[in-house]
Protein backbone atom coordinates (compact mmCIF):
# COMPACT_ATOMS: atom_id res chain seq x y z
CA UNK A 1 0.00 0.00 0.00
CA UNK A 2 1.32 3.38 -1.02
CA UNK A 3 0.45 6.19 1.28
CA UNK A 4 1.68 9.58 0.74
CA UNK A 5 3.31 10.60 3.89
CA UNK A 6 1.93 14.41 4.98
CA UNK A 7 4.27 17.48 5.72
CA UNK A 8 2.86 19.45 8.49
CA UNK A 9 4.56 22.87 9.47
CA UNK A 10 5.50 23.14 12.82
CA UNK A 11 6.40 26.90 12.65
CA UNK A 12 9.55 27.78 11.21
CA UNK A 13 12.09 25.49 13.27
CA UNK A 14 9.86 22.34 12.42
CA UNK A 15 8.26 19.79 10.78
CA UNK A 16 5.95 16.93 11.24
CA UNK A 17 6.39 13.82 8.63
CA UNK A 18 3.09 12.35 9.19
CA UNK A 19 2.22 8.53 8.17
CA UNK A 20 -1.32 7.92 9.06
CA UNK A 21 -3.32 9.08 12.02
CA UNK A 22 -3.56 5.67 13.97
CA UNK A 23 -1.42 3.49 16.13
CA UNK A 24 -0.29 0.91 13.66
CA UNK A 25 3.51 -1.00 13.61
CA UNK A 26 3.33 -0.37 9.78
CA UNK A 27 2.51 3.48 10.07
CA UNK A 28 5.23 3.30 13.45
CA UNK A 29 7.98 1.76 11.31
CA UNK A 30 8.14 3.95 8.60
CA UNK A 31 8.86 6.44 10.96
CA UNK A 32 11.13 4.54 12.52
CA UNK A 33 13.10 3.50 8.91
CA UNK A 34 13.13 7.62 7.66
CA UNK A 35 14.40 8.58 11.13
CA UNK A 36 17.13 5.89 10.43
CA UNK A 37 17.75 7.34 7.44
CA UNK A 38 17.94 11.00 8.44
CA UNK A 39 20.18 9.95 11.32
CA UNK A 40 22.54 8.55 8.54
CA UNK A 41 22.89 11.34 6.84
CA UNK A 42 21.62 14.21 8.66
CA UNK A 43 20.93 17.79 6.71
CA UNK A 44 22.77 20.74 7.64
CA UNK A 45 20.83 22.55 10.16
CA UNK A 46 18.92 19.21 11.75
CA UNK A 47 18.82 19.67 15.47
CA UNK A 48 16.98 16.78 16.10
CA UNK A 49 14.44 13.89 15.25
CA UNK A 50 11.45 12.41 17.30
CA UNK A 51 9.80 9.24 16.37
CA UNK A 52 6.10 9.00 17.51
CA UNK A 53 3.05 6.17 17.24
CA UNK A 54 2.48 7.54 13.47
CA UNK A 55 4.85 10.20 12.72
CA UNK A 56 8.41 11.67 12.80
CA UNK A 57 9.12 15.45 13.81
CA UNK A 58 12.43 16.83 12.60
CA UNK A 59 13.41 19.84 14.21
CA UNK A 60 15.98 22.22 12.90
CA UNK A 61 17.88 25.50 12.74
CA UNK A 62 15.61 27.67 10.38
CA UNK A 63 18.79 29.64 9.35
CA UNK A 64 20.47 26.98 7.95
CA UNK A 65 18.00 24.58 6.70
CA UNK A 66 17.04 24.49 2.63
CA UNK A 67 13.53 23.86 3.66
CA UNK A 68 12.59 23.42 -0.02
CA UNK A 69 15.55 21.21 -0.64
CA UNK A 70 14.50 18.86 2.97
CA UNK A 71 10.83 18.43 1.46
CA UNK A 72 11.80 17.58 -2.03
CA UNK A 73 14.19 14.85 -0.19
CA UNK A 74 11.56 13.78 2.23
CA UNK A 75 9.08 13.69 -1.00
CA UNK A 76 11.79 11.15 -2.19
CA UNK A 77 13.31 8.96 0.61
CA UNK A 78 9.45 8.54 1.81
CA UNK A 79 8.56 6.76 -1.98
CA UNK A 80 7.95 3.55 -1.51
CA UNK A 81 9.29 3.51 1.96
CA UNK A 82 9.56 -0.19 3.99
CA UNK A 83 8.30 -0.20 7.31
CA UNK A 84 11.25 -0.76 9.70
CA UNK A 85 10.55 -3.47 11.35
CA UNK A 86 11.53 -5.31 15.03
CA UNK A 87 14.90 -4.46 14.12
CA UNK A 88 16.25 -3.23 17.45
CA UNK A 89 16.80 -4.74 20.19
CA UNK A 90 14.26 -7.20 22.07
CA UNK A 91 14.73 -7.16 25.76
CA UNK A 92 13.76 -9.53 28.61
CA UNK A 93 12.49 -7.44 31.56
CA UNK A 94 12.22 -9.34 34.92
CA UNK A 95 8.99 -8.78 36.52
CA UNK A 96 7.81 -9.41 39.89
CA UNK A 97 3.50 -9.92 39.43
CA UNK A 98 0.70 -8.74 42.24
CA UNK A 99 0.71 -8.74 45.59
CA UNK A 100 2.42 -4.89 46.92
CA UNK A 101 4.41 -4.54 43.57
CA UNK A 102 1.39 -4.57 41.09
CA UNK A 103 -1.65 -3.73 43.29
CA UNK A 104 -3.97 -3.78 40.33
CA UNK A 105 -3.27 -6.94 39.21
CA UNK A 106 -6.65 -9.16 41.25
CA UNK A 107 -8.82 -6.14 40.23
CA UNK A 108 -7.94 -6.41 36.83
CA UNK A 109 -8.19 -10.12 36.46
CA UNK A 110 -11.61 -9.82 37.97
CA UNK A 111 -12.61 -7.40 35.41
CA UNK A 112 -11.95 -10.01 32.50
CA UNK A 113 -12.96 -12.98 34.46
CA UNK A 114 -9.69 -14.45 34.82
CA UNK A 115 -7.52 -15.79 37.28
CA UNK A 116 -4.32 -13.62 37.93
CA UNK A 117 -1.90 -16.27 37.06
CA UNK A 118 -4.02 -16.13 33.46
CA UNK A 119 -3.64 -12.50 33.75
CA UNK A 120 -0.01 -12.69 34.56
CA UNK A 121 0.27 -15.47 31.73
CA UNK A 122 -1.59 -13.38 28.87
CA UNK A 123 0.56 -10.04 30.17
CA UNK A 124 4.35 -11.77 29.59
CA UNK A 125 2.79 -14.09 26.17
CA UNK A 126 3.40 -11.33 24.45
CA UNK A 127 6.20 -9.47 22.27
CA UNK A 128 5.70 -5.75 22.63
CA UNK A 129 6.91 -3.04 20.41
CA UNK A 130 7.94 0.07 21.78
CA UNK A 131 6.35 2.77 19.47
CA UNK A 132 7.74 6.13 21.20
CA UNK A 133 9.61 7.20 24.51
CA UNK A 134 7.80 10.20 26.21
CA UNK A 135 5.91 11.61 28.83
CA UNK A 136 9.04 11.15 31.22
CA UNK A 137 12.50 10.18 29.97
CA UNK A 138 12.59 6.83 29.26
CA UNK A 139 8.39 6.46 29.50
CA UNK A 140 8.29 3.70 26.68
CA UNK A 141 4.83 3.42 24.99
CA UNK A 142 4.32 -0.18 24.56
CA UNK A 143 1.83 -1.93 21.35
CA UNK A 144 0.90 -5.45 21.29
CA UNK A 145 -1.11 -6.06 25.06
CA UNK A 146 -3.27 -9.06 24.16
CA UNK A 147 -6.69 -7.16 23.74
CA UNK A 148 -8.20 -9.64 25.94
CA UNK A 149 -6.88 -7.88 28.28
CA UNK A 150 -7.05 -4.37 27.54
CA UNK A 151 -8.47 -2.34 30.40
CA UNK A 152 -10.13 1.12 30.42
CA UNK A 153 -8.13 3.73 32.50
CA UNK A 154 -8.90 4.29 35.82
CA UNK A 155 -11.53 7.36 36.45
CA UNK A 156 -9.22 8.95 39.22
CA UNK A 157 -5.68 8.61 38.28
CA UNK A 158 -3.14 8.43 41.36
CA UNK A 159 -0.87 10.86 42.20
CA UNK A 160 1.88 8.38 42.04
CA UNK A 161 2.40 5.66 41.17
CA UNK A 162 6.11 3.88 41.73
CA UNK A 163 9.16 3.11 39.86
CA UNK A 164 9.61 0.44 37.79
CA UNK A 165 5.85 -0.24 37.73
CA UNK A 166 4.52 -2.67 34.75
CA UNK A 167 0.98 -0.85 33.62
CA UNK A 168 -1.35 -1.30 31.03
CA UNK A 169 -3.66 1.61 30.27
CA UNK A 170 -6.54 0.95 27.46
CA UNK A 171 -4.95 -1.09 24.48
CA UNK A 172 -1.31 -0.06 26.03
CA UNK A 173 1.50 -0.75 28.11
CA UNK A 174 4.03 0.80 29.65
CA UNK A 175 7.21 0.49 32.30
CA UNK A 176 7.25 3.23 34.48
CA UNK A 177 10.98 5.50 34.51
CA UNK A 178 11.00 7.43 37.36
CA UNK A 179 7.61 8.11 39.99
CA UNK A 180 5.06 9.29 38.40
CA UNK A 181 1.10 10.71 37.95
CA UNK A 182 -0.94 7.99 36.20
CA UNK A 183 -4.60 6.33 35.75
CA UNK A 184 -3.07 3.22 34.25
CA UNK A 185 -3.29 -0.47 35.73
CA UNK A 186 -0.62 -1.45 37.97
CA UNK A 187 0.20 -5.86 37.13
CA UNK A 188 3.60 -5.96 38.87
CA UNK A 189 6.85 -4.08 38.99
CA UNK A 190 10.64 -3.99 37.80
CA UNK A 191 13.70 -3.53 39.42
CA UNK A 192 15.07 -2.78 35.48
CA UNK A 193 15.56 1.24 35.22
CA UNK A 194 15.16 2.16 31.76
CA UNK A 195 16.60 5.69 32.57
CA UNK A 196 19.42 6.12 35.11
CA UNK A 197 21.25 9.20 34.54
CA UNK A 198 24.37 8.31 35.94
CA UNK A 199 24.92 4.59 34.06
CA UNK A 200 25.88 4.52 30.46
CA UNK A 201 23.80 4.41 28.46
CA UNK A 202 21.46 6.65 30.37
CA UNK A 203 18.61 5.01 28.29
CA UNK A 204 17.82 1.68 27.87
CA UNK A 205 15.18 1.51 25.30
CA UNK A 206 14.91 3.14 22.25
CA UNK A 207 11.78 3.52 19.84
CA UNK A 208 11.71 0.06 17.63
CA UNK A 209 13.01 -2.17 20.04
CA UNK A 210 11.28 -4.97 21.61
CA UNK A 211 10.13 -6.16 24.84
CA UNK A 212 9.34 -9.51 26.56
CA UNK A 213 8.14 -9.93 30.24
CA UNK A 214 10.11 -12.56 32.19
CA UNK A 215 7.43 -13.20 35.65
CA UNK A 216 9.92 -13.63 38.38
CA UNK A 217 9.74 -14.40 41.97
CA UNK A 218 9.16 -11.66 45.06
CA UNK A 219 12.12 -13.63 46.74
CA UNK A 220 14.62 -12.51 43.57
CA UNK A 221 13.00 -8.48 43.99
CA UNK A 222 16.00 -7.19 46.74
CA UNK A 223 19.02 -9.40 44.55
CA UNK A 224 17.98 -7.59 41.09
CA UNK A 225 16.72 -3.93 42.66
CA UNK A 226 20.79 -3.46 43.65
CA UNK A 227 22.08 -4.83 40.35
CA UNK A 228 20.43 -2.35 38.68
CA UNK A 229 20.92 0.24 41.49
CA UNK A 230 24.78 -0.45 40.72
CA UNK A 231 24.04 0.75 36.71
CA UNK A 232 23.51 -2.61 35.31
CA UNK A 233 21.01 -2.90 32.97
CA UNK A 234 19.79 -6.01 34.85
CA UNK A 235 17.21 -5.96 31.32
CA UNK A 236 18.83 -8.60 29.02
CA UNK A 237 18.94 -8.19 25.21
CA UNK A 238 17.64 -11.46 24.02
CA UNK A 239 18.12 -10.69 20.56
CA UNK A 240 20.28 -7.63 19.61
CA UNK B 1 10.56 29.08 40.07
CA UNK B 2 14.54 30.66 40.00
CA UNK B 3 16.60 27.76 38.18
CA UNK B 4 19.28 27.76 35.87
CA UNK B 5 18.83 27.53 32.32
CA UNK B 6 20.65 27.66 29.10
CA UNK B 7 19.93 26.90 25.51
CA UNK B 8 18.12 24.08 26.37
CA UNK B 9 19.11 20.14 26.17
CA UNK B 10 19.25 19.56 22.75
CA UNK B 11 19.25 15.99 21.19
CA UNK B 12 16.90 13.80 24.21
CA UNK B 13 13.21 14.26 22.65
CA UNK B 14 13.74 10.65 21.75
CA UNK B 15 14.49 9.66 24.92
CA UNK B 16 11.16 11.68 26.54
CA UNK B 17 13.41 14.85 27.56
CA UNK B 18 11.87 17.71 26.90
CA UNK B 19 14.64 20.28 25.99
CA UNK B 20 13.92 22.92 28.83
CA UNK B 21 16.04 26.28 28.23
CA UNK B 22 15.47 29.94 28.59
CA UNK B 23 12.15 31.37 28.37
CA UNK B 24 13.83 34.46 26.88
CA UNK B 25 17.20 34.04 24.70
CA UNK B 26 17.35 37.46 24.43
CA UNK B 27 17.69 38.54 27.80
CA UNK B 28 19.83 35.55 28.07
CA UNK B 29 21.89 36.33 25.72
CA UNK B 30 22.71 39.96 26.51
CA UNK B 31 23.03 39.28 30.28
CA UNK B 32 25.89 36.61 29.34
CA UNK B 33 27.57 39.59 26.65
CA UNK B 34 27.73 42.12 29.61
CA UNK B 35 29.93 39.52 31.24
CA UNK B 36 31.68 38.59 28.13
CA UNK B 37 30.18 34.89 28.03
CA UNK B 38 28.89 33.19 24.39
CA UNK B 39 25.17 34.24 24.41
CA UNK B 40 23.37 30.11 25.48
CA UNK B 41 26.11 30.01 28.93
CA UNK B 42 23.77 29.16 31.77
CA UNK B 43 22.51 31.72 33.79
CA UNK B 44 19.83 32.20 36.75
CA UNK B 45 16.66 32.65 35.53
CA UNK B 46 14.15 34.41 37.68
CA UNK B 47 10.43 34.02 37.15
CA UNK B 48 9.17 37.14 38.44
CA UNK B 49 10.51 36.54 42.27
CA UNK B 50 14.30 37.88 42.83
CA UNK B 51 16.72 36.63 45.61
CA UNK B 52 19.47 37.40 47.32
CA UNK B 53 23.25 36.77 46.66
CA UNK B 54 26.13 37.21 48.77
CA UNK B 55 29.65 37.11 47.15
CA UNK B 56 32.11 34.75 48.75
CA UNK B 57 35.91 34.11 48.30
CA UNK B 58 36.21 36.60 45.64
CA UNK B 59 35.58 39.16 42.63
CA UNK B 60 32.66 38.67 40.38
CA UNK B 61 31.09 39.88 37.35
CA UNK B 62 27.63 39.74 37.00
CA UNK B 63 24.69 41.14 34.61
CA UNK B 64 21.05 41.43 35.23
CA UNK B 65 19.02 41.56 32.09
CA UNK B 66 15.06 40.89 31.63
CA UNK B 67 11.78 41.98 33.09
CA UNK B 68 12.20 45.59 34.40
CA UNK B 69 13.91 43.48 37.73
CA UNK B 70 15.76 46.07 40.09
CA UNK B 71 19.10 45.17 41.76
CA UNK B 72 21.53 46.91 44.42
CA UNK B 73 24.33 46.11 45.56
CA UNK B 74 24.73 46.61 49.46
CA UNK B 75 21.36 48.80 49.10
CA UNK B 76 22.80 51.09 46.58
CA UNK B 77 20.76 50.90 43.38
CA UNK B 78 22.45 49.49 40.49
CA UNK B 79 21.68 51.17 36.57
CA UNK B 80 19.53 48.09 34.82
CA UNK B 81 21.25 45.79 32.00
CA UNK B 82 24.68 46.79 33.07
CA UNK B 83 27.99 44.85 34.46
CA UNK B 84 27.59 44.48 38.25
CA UNK B 85 31.15 44.03 40.37
CA UNK B 86 30.93 42.29 43.58
CA UNK B 87 33.37 42.25 45.97
CA UNK B 88 34.20 39.55 48.48
CA UNK B 89 31.26 39.78 51.28
CA UNK B 90 29.20 41.98 48.98
CA UNK B 91 25.04 41.39 48.35
CA UNK B 92 23.03 41.88 45.82
CA UNK B 93 19.59 42.15 45.85
CA UNK B 94 17.28 41.21 42.88
CA UNK B 95 13.84 42.47 42.79
CA UNK B 96 10.77 41.28 41.61
CA UNK B 97 10.01 41.42 37.85
CA UNK B 98 7.94 44.85 36.96
CA UNK B 99 7.85 44.84 33.08
CA UNK B 100 7.72 41.22 32.27
CA UNK B 101 8.12 37.58 34.16
CA UNK B 102 11.58 36.36 33.43
CA UNK B 103 14.71 37.88 34.04
CA UNK B 104 18.68 36.54 33.79
CA UNK B 105 21.58 37.17 36.11
CA UNK B 106 24.72 35.81 34.45
CA UNK B 107 28.06 35.29 35.99
CA UNK B 108 31.68 35.76 34.07
CA UNK B 109 32.81 32.76 32.92
CA UNK B 110 29.61 30.93 33.99
CA UNK B 111 28.42 28.68 36.96
CA UNK B 112 31.01 25.42 37.71
CA UNK B 113 28.46 23.21 37.93
CA UNK B 114 28.30 19.82 35.82
CA UNK B 115 25.79 19.72 33.20
CA UNK B 116 23.75 16.60 32.71
CA UNK B 117 23.06 15.39 29.27
CA UNK B 118 24.64 18.28 27.72
CA UNK B 119 23.33 20.94 29.73
CA UNK B 120 22.56 22.91 32.95
CA UNK B 121 18.83 23.96 32.37
CA UNK B 122 17.23 22.10 35.27
CA UNK B 123 13.71 20.28 34.28
CA UNK B 124 11.30 19.40 36.94
CA UNK B 125 9.84 16.64 35.66
CA UNK B 126 12.84 14.89 34.62
CA UNK B 127 14.40 16.33 37.62
CA UNK B 128 17.65 16.87 35.62
CA UNK B 129 19.88 20.03 35.26
CA UNK B 130 20.36 22.45 37.75
CA UNK B 131 22.06 22.24 40.96
CA UNK B 132 21.81 18.71 42.07
CA UNK B 133 18.70 18.22 39.74
CA UNK B 134 16.83 21.20 41.50
CA UNK B 135 15.65 24.72 41.45
CA UNK B 136 17.87 27.16 43.80
CA UNK B 137 16.34 28.01 46.90
CA UNK B 138 17.33 30.02 49.71
CA UNK B 139 20.88 28.66 51.59
CA UNK B 140 22.30 26.95 47.98
CA UNK B 141 25.86 27.75 46.99
CA UNK B 142 26.64 27.97 43.15
CA UNK B 143 30.27 27.81 42.14
CA UNK B 144 31.37 30.44 39.82
CA UNK B 145 34.54 29.78 37.60
CA UNK B 146 36.64 31.92 38.49
CA UNK B 147 37.18 35.54 36.63
CA UNK B 148 40.35 35.88 34.68
CA UNK B 149 39.29 38.44 32.38
CA UNK B 150 38.67 41.38 34.69
CA UNK B 151 37.24 43.40 31.76
CA UNK B 152 35.76 46.54 32.48
CA UNK B 153 32.37 47.52 33.41
CA UNK B 154 30.20 47.61 30.90
CA UNK B 155 26.21 48.71 29.52
CA UNK B 156 24.04 47.24 26.88
CA UNK B 157 21.49 50.34 25.78
CA UNK B 158 18.64 47.75 24.47
CA UNK B 159 15.34 46.85 26.17
CA UNK B 160 13.93 43.82 23.96
CA UNK B 161 10.90 43.86 26.15
CA UNK B 162 9.80 46.68 24.73
CA UNK B 163 8.86 45.28 21.18
CA UNK B 164 5.43 45.03 20.32
CA UNK B 165 2.73 44.32 17.94
CA UNK B 166 1.09 40.62 17.61
CA UNK B 167 2.56 37.58 18.05
CA UNK B 168 3.51 35.92 14.67
CA UNK B 169 2.42 32.45 13.91
CA UNK B 170 2.63 30.17 11.40
CA UNK B 171 -0.59 27.60 11.00
CA UNK B 172 -0.81 24.04 11.59
CA UNK B 173 0.23 21.78 12.15
CA UNK B 174 -3.53 20.56 12.48
CA UNK B 175 -5.36 23.81 11.90
CA UNK B 176 -7.54 20.95 9.89
CA UNK B 177 -8.96 20.08 12.96
CA UNK B 178 -10.85 23.27 13.30
CA UNK B 179 -14.00 24.94 11.96
CA UNK B 180 -13.62 27.97 9.63
CA UNK B 181 -15.16 30.17 12.41
CA UNK B 182 -12.38 29.10 14.97
CA UNK B 183 -9.63 29.93 12.63
CA UNK B 184 -11.32 33.00 12.07
CA UNK B 185 -11.79 33.98 15.35
CA UNK B 186 -8.15 32.63 16.81
CA UNK B 187 -6.60 35.11 14.37
CA UNK B 188 -9.42 38.21 14.83
CA UNK B 189 -9.52 37.86 18.49
CA UNK B 190 -7.81 39.47 21.48
CA UNK B 191 -7.21 36.78 24.07
CA UNK B 192 -4.98 37.29 27.69
CA UNK B 193 -2.55 35.23 29.03
CA UNK B 194 -4.40 33.40 32.23
CA UNK B 195 -2.23 33.03 35.42
CA UNK B 196 -2.21 29.63 35.12
CA UNK B 197 1.28 30.50 32.57
CA UNK B 198 4.77 28.17 33.53
CA UNK B 199 7.76 27.32 32.03
CA UNK B 200 5.39 24.15 30.81
CA UNK B 201 2.92 26.18 29.00
CA UNK B 202 0.35 29.47 29.04
CA UNK B 203 -2.90 29.25 29.02
CA UNK B 204 -4.80 31.61 27.28
CA UNK B 205 -8.66 33.17 28.26
CA UNK B 206 -10.77 34.49 25.35
CA UNK B 207 -13.05 32.78 22.67
CA UNK B 208 -13.59 28.95 22.49
CA UNK B 209 -12.05 27.67 19.53
CA UNK B 210 -14.20 24.70 18.23
CA UNK B 211 -13.00 21.67 16.93
CA UNK B 212 -14.31 20.59 14.03
CA UNK B 213 -12.82 17.10 14.30
CA UNK B 214 -12.51 16.44 17.90
CA UNK B 215 -10.05 16.81 20.47
CA UNK B 216 -8.18 13.47 20.57
CA UNK B 217 -5.57 12.82 18.15
CA UNK B 218 -2.75 10.08 18.62
CA UNK B 219 0.26 11.70 19.90
CA UNK B 220 2.58 13.36 17.95
CA UNK B 221 5.40 15.44 18.45
CA UNK B 222 5.35 18.72 19.99
CA UNK B 223 7.87 21.85 19.53
CA UNK B 224 7.88 24.87 21.81
CA UNK B 225 5.29 27.80 20.36
CA UNK B 226 3.18 24.84 19.81
CA UNK B 227 -0.77 25.90 20.21
CA UNK B 228 -2.54 23.57 21.47
CA UNK B 229 -6.58 23.23 22.20
CA UNK B 230 -8.01 20.52 24.26
CA UNK B 231 -11.70 20.29 24.70
CA UNK B 232 -12.09 23.21 27.13
CA UNK B 233 -11.40 25.38 23.46
CA UNK B 234 -9.03 27.78 25.49
CA UNK B 235 -5.68 27.33 23.67
CA UNK B 236 -2.71 26.41 25.76
CA UNK B 237 1.03 27.65 24.44
CA UNK B 238 3.59 25.41 24.98
CA UNK B 239 6.57 26.63 26.17
CA UNK B 240 10.22 25.46 27.12
CA UNK B 241 9.38 22.52 29.86
CA UNK B 242 6.57 21.16 27.76
CA UNK B 243 6.41 17.06 27.40
CA UNK B 244 8.02 15.54 23.80
CA UNK B 245 4.69 14.62 22.70
CA UNK B 246 1.23 14.96 23.33
CA UNK B 247 -2.42 14.28 21.94
CA UNK B 248 -4.35 17.75 21.32
CA UNK B 249 -4.69 18.99 18.00
CA UNK B 250 -2.52 22.29 17.57
CA UNK B 251 -3.73 25.17 15.16
CA UNK B 252 -0.48 27.13 15.10
CA UNK B 253 2.60 27.16 15.96
CA UNK B 254 4.46 30.96 17.64
CA UNK B 255 7.58 31.31 15.13
CA UNK B 256 10.78 31.18 16.91
CA UNK B 257 11.46 34.91 16.50
CA UNK B 258 8.65 35.65 18.53
CA UNK B 259 8.89 33.46 21.32
CA UNK B 260 10.78 35.15 23.80
CA UNK B 261 8.98 38.25 23.49
CA UNK B 262 5.61 36.00 24.41
CA UNK B 263 6.90 34.36 27.15
CA UNK B 264 7.73 37.75 28.71
CA UNK B 265 3.99 38.68 28.62
CA UNK B 266 2.05 38.96 31.91
CA UNK B 267 -0.89 37.29 33.27
CA UNK B 268 -3.65 39.39 32.21
CA UNK B 269 -1.57 41.08 28.98
CA UNK B 270 -3.66 40.97 25.71
CA UNK B 271 -2.65 39.24 23.01
CA UNK B 272 -3.22 38.88 19.22
CA UNK B 273 -2.04 36.42 16.69
CA UNK B 274 -1.00 37.33 13.19
CA UNK B 275 -0.40 34.48 10.59
CA UNK B 276 2.83 34.60 8.61
CA UNK B 277 4.19 33.02 5.48
CA UNK B 278 7.52 30.72 6.61
CA UNK B 279 9.41 33.52 4.44
CA UNK B 280 8.51 35.68 6.95
CA UNK B 281 9.52 33.26 9.78
CA UNK B 282 12.36 32.67 8.20
CA UNK B 283 13.46 36.21 7.88
CA UNK B 284 12.92 36.86 11.51
CA UNK B 285 14.98 34.13 12.95
CA UNK B 286 17.85 35.21 10.91
CA UNK B 287 17.48 38.83 12.23
CA UNK B 288 17.12 37.68 15.61
CA UNK B 289 20.33 35.37 15.31
CA UNK B 290 22.12 38.26 13.40
CA UNK B 291 20.92 40.68 16.65
CA UNK B 292 22.47 38.17 19.33
CA UNK B 293 25.67 37.69 17.50
CA UNK B 294 25.69 41.54 17.32
CA UNK B 295 25.39 41.59 20.98
CA UNK B 296 29.05 41.92 21.90
CA UNK B 297 29.60 44.93 19.32
CA UNK B 298 26.59 46.62 20.85
CA UNK B 299 28.13 46.93 24.46
CA UNK B 300 28.95 50.57 25.52
CA UNK B 301 32.10 51.09 28.80
CA UNK B 302 30.13 51.72 32.01
CA UNK B 303 32.56 54.45 33.06
CA UNK B 304 31.51 56.61 30.36
CA UNK B 305 27.87 55.82 30.63
CA UNK B 306 28.07 56.54 34.44
CA UNK B 307 29.93 60.21 33.56
CA UNK B 308 26.66 61.25 31.22
CA UNK B 309 24.11 60.27 33.71
CA UNK B 310 25.96 61.17 36.77
CA UNK B 311 26.24 64.91 34.87
CA UNK B 312 22.53 65.03 34.19
CA UNK B 313 21.37 63.43 37.50
CA UNK B 314 23.46 66.41 39.22
CA UNK B 315 22.41 69.53 37.12
CA UNK B 316 26.32 70.15 35.91
CA UNK B 317 25.11 69.16 32.33
CA UNK B 318 22.89 72.95 32.18
CA UNK B 319 26.15 74.27 32.96
CA UNK B 320 28.06 72.74 30.18
CA UNK B 321 25.64 73.55 27.52
CA UNK B 322 25.87 76.90 28.53
CA UNK B 323 29.62 77.08 28.28
CA UNK B 324 29.33 75.38 24.99
CA UNK B 325 26.95 77.31 23.34
CA UNK B 326 27.69 81.80 22.99
CA UNK B 327 23.88 82.54 22.75
CA UNK B 328 23.26 80.70 25.66
CA UNK B 329 26.10 81.82 27.79
CA UNK B 330 25.18 85.42 27.12
CA UNK B 331 21.95 84.90 28.52
CA UNK B 332 22.85 83.09 30.90
CA UNK B 333 25.63 85.97 32.01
Amino acid sequence: MVQTPRFLPCGDGALTVEFGSTIDPDLNGKGLALDALLRASPPAGLIETVPTYRSLSLQFDPTIVDYDGLIRWLEEATQGLEPQSATGTRWRVPVVYGGEYGIDLEAVAERHGLTPSRLIELHSGAVYRIYMIGFLPGFAYLGGLDPRIATSRRTQPRSKVPSGSIMIGGEQAGIVPMEMPSGWHLLGRTPVLSYAPERDPAFLFAAGDEIVFEPVDASRWSELERAALAGEPVAEPVRA
Amino acid sequence: MTSLQDWGRLGYQRFGVSPSGAMDRRCLAMANALVGNGPEVAAIEFMNLGGSFACEGGELRLALVGAGSTATVNDAPVDPNTTIVLKDGDILQVGHARTGTFSYLAVAGGFRVAPQLGSLSFHPRSRLGGLNGAPLKAGDRLPCTPDAQQAAPMHLPLDPLEESGPIRVIMGPQDDYFTEEAIGTFLGSEFTVSPQADRMGFQLNGPRLDHEKGFNIVSDGIVDGHIQVPGSGLPIVLMRDRQTAGGYPKIATIISADLGRFAQMRPGSPVRFRAVPRAEAVAAARQLKEWLAALPSALVPLRFELTTEHLLGTNLIGGMVDALDPKLQDRTA
